[in-house]
């Protein structure tokens, strides 16, 4: 499958996932916004070497992968985008960070060792949380919960055309790399003698395309303002998962949890 | 250049978010003034385009490798700063939301190193003054390799600024920044290469689809007020040392959003140090000593203070493991009951 393709077929799952009609995809969208945010903030306020801290973290992506019947799997394959560049940072921390913080078996643990593992741990849970709120949540959803939020309605409009007219600008540019390999076997990428024509028409076609848009979106009575969402209200349900989703996440931001529960258990 | 939210504190983010949010508030109000229904369409869908083309694999000859267009200058060279920056920041959202390329707590730093620079600092300081006159194939190419190189390579000093300032790496500066600019010089020349062969197709294909040619988009007074580029240049050097002081002056004068907030709730005075290396081995210390009497006896490795703490985390995932799988068991037997 070609890389275009591939892009196509992942939008396509990432939606019908998003479409399915279990529990937590039924919750307020602006709940699930607010709740992974706060997620992602807690993650990231903790200090480079506070691991054992940030393990506690977990329970939030597990629960929802467990109670959403959601394909950790297929989360775990996004972590290719973002883990080299983490690992970029993060990999030369032992190298410039050698104090040594205590023994573990027969190996010396420096800090800089903890600050990398702790680096690649707060990039792989941020990625899945933001992957549970698409995975549960469409786009139109979250435009409709940024609304709320009093984002600009032009601002948030363009973002929705933008994701509806990806899928059909990606098909196009699929066919045309079709139609240009079909041409030039045995290549792989565009020839530099093609860049312009080949991109060039791509964008002549969406442009027209653009206009095409705006005259059916008039003709549909366009005056401005745009379909954002279901316009759900916030039920019981909504602010009980918003209540406890914080204080959760903050009983495990600010006390050793796992500790506290291993002690009972090992003294 | 994407940077991931394991990068970044909360303290820059926020920086981030609000520089990100006031040069989006002044576009929408710039956008708002052209008063074109027609634009945010034309924006949606060349929003679109950008994603689509980024996704096209340009061959570098001579290299094996391959290499993609820049979207901000493209963007902007089509739709106008303002417009071409509003697009660019919906593909940043869709590209994280998506692909997990960059983070949602990071989007205002990749929104400003990407976009904002892109487009304001290639297409207003650059792409503008050049057409101003006119354009042609030779100006296109220069602007756009020009514009491409020098925008990203203050995008990638803003990332070591930031990651740096966010406090996550033991990197020393001198060493990240060797290793962010030269590569990015090379992607920005490649980049600006196929930017420019993009740009010169619709130019001799459709010429009035590109912005600000020939001065149609400025008035006599913005005429007399041209900057050359020795000036340009300048104030490019002035505005990045500014931002960069201002982001380091925020990361050391404000460690952390959340922790300063808990200890005026709480007064609690157990902030981790962040300082040397010993201030922080003797913190990592002082918390694994949280419960000294329950670690293994006569132990002080890092096994035997942690070690409550990973039996903790086994245990709290088992009870959850069991408690899932009840939940899925029960609503299971409740589902075959109501068949």
């Amino acid at each position: 499958m070609s890389k275009l393709n591939n892009t196509l077929h992942n939008i396509r799952t990432i939606d019908e996932m998003a479409r399915r009609s279990k529990r937590i995809n039924r919750l307020h969208p602006l709940v699930k916004l607010c709740v992974t945010v706060f997620y992602m903030i807690l993650v990231v306020s903790f200090d480079r070497y506070h691991l054992i801290g940030l393990m506690g973290m977990m329970i939030y992506p597990y629960l929802l992968f467990e109670l959403g019947e959601i394909s950790l799997k297929d989360a775990l394959c996004r972590l290719h985008v973002v883990l080299p560049v983490v690992c970029m940072v993060g990999l030369l921390n032992p190298v410039f960070d050698t104090e040594p913080v205590g023994r573990l078996g027969g190996i010396t643990i420096t800090s800089g060792m903890l600050s990398m593992c702790t680096l690649m741990l707060k990039g792989i849970l941020t990625v899945l949380s933001a992957y549970l709120l698409i995975a549960t949540t469409t786009i139109e959803e979250i435009c409709y919960a940024l609304r709320l939020l009093r984002l600009p309605k032009l601002f948030v409009t363009q973002v929705l055309l933008i994701y509806r007219y990806i899928s059909v600008l990606l098909s196009e540019a699929d066919h045309m790399m079709n139609a240009y390999l079909l041409r030039a076997p045995n290549q792989k990428g565009v020839h530099f003698k093609a860049w312009g024509s080949l991109a060039g028409q791509l964008l002549l076609r969406s442009m027209d395309r653009a206009d095409e848009l705006y005259q059916s979106m008039c003709l549909r009575g366009y005056r401005g303002e745009f379909y954002y969402g279901s316009g759900q209200k916030m039920s019981g349900i909504d602010f009980a998962y918003l209540i406890i989703w914080i204080c959760v996440l903050f009983i495990f931001r600010r006390f050793p949890v796992f500790e506290l529960i291993g002690s009972f258990f090992v003294s | 250049m994407h940077m991931a939210d394991a990068l970044v504190s909360p303290a820059v983010a926020a920086t981030m978010y609000v520089c990100a949010g006031a040069a989006t508030a002044y576009s929408i109000r710039k956008v708002r003034m052209e008063d074109d229904a027609k634009k945010i369409p034309v924006m949606g869908v060349m929003g679109a385009f950008v994603f689509a083309a980024q996704m096209i694999n340009f061959t570098i000859p001579g290299t094996g490798s391959s290499g993609h267009l820049c979207g901000g200058l493209l963007l902007s060279a089509v739709l106008g700063p303002y417009a071409g920056f509003l697009a660019m920041i919906g593909v940043l959202l869709i590209q994280c939301l998506l692909f997990a390329d960059g983070g949602l707590l990071a989007l205002g730093c990749n929104v400003w190193n990407m976009a904002f620079y892109g487009c304001f600092i290639g297409s207003l300081l650059l792409w503008k003054p050049m057409m101003r006159n006119g354009a042609s194939k030779k100006k296109i190419v220069l602007a756009s390799i020009a514009g491409c190189m020098l925008t990203l390579q203050i995008g990638a000093f803003s990332v070591t600024l930031e990651t740096l300032a966010s406090g996550v790496t033991a990197l020393p500066f001198t060493v990240f920044a060797a290793a962010m600019q030269p590569i990015h010089l090379a992607i920005g020349f490649v980049e600006g290469l196929i930017t420019a062969a993009v740009l010169c197709f619709v130019y001799e294909a459709r010429p009035e689809l590109l912005w600000g040619i020939g001065g149609t988009a400025c008035s006599s007074k913005e005429k007399t007020a041209r900057l050359s580029l020795s000036k340009t240049l300048g104030i490019l050097v002035i505005l990045t040392a500014a931002v960069g002081g201002i982001l380091s002056l925020f990361a050391s004068a404000f460690p952390d959003g959340l922790e300063w907030s808990l200890e005026r709730i709480t007064g609690s005075a157990e902030l981790e140090a962040a300082g040397s290396a010993y201030d922080t081995a003797a913190a990592i210390q002082e918390t694994t000593a949280l419960l000294p009497d329950y670690a293994f006896k006569g132990s002080d490795s890092l096994a035997g203070t942690s070690f409550s703490g990973i039996a903790g985390a086994v245990i709290v995932i088992a009870f959850c493991m069991v408690c899932c799988r009840l939940f899925q068991f029960f609503k299971g037997k409740h589902r075959k009951f109501n068949e």
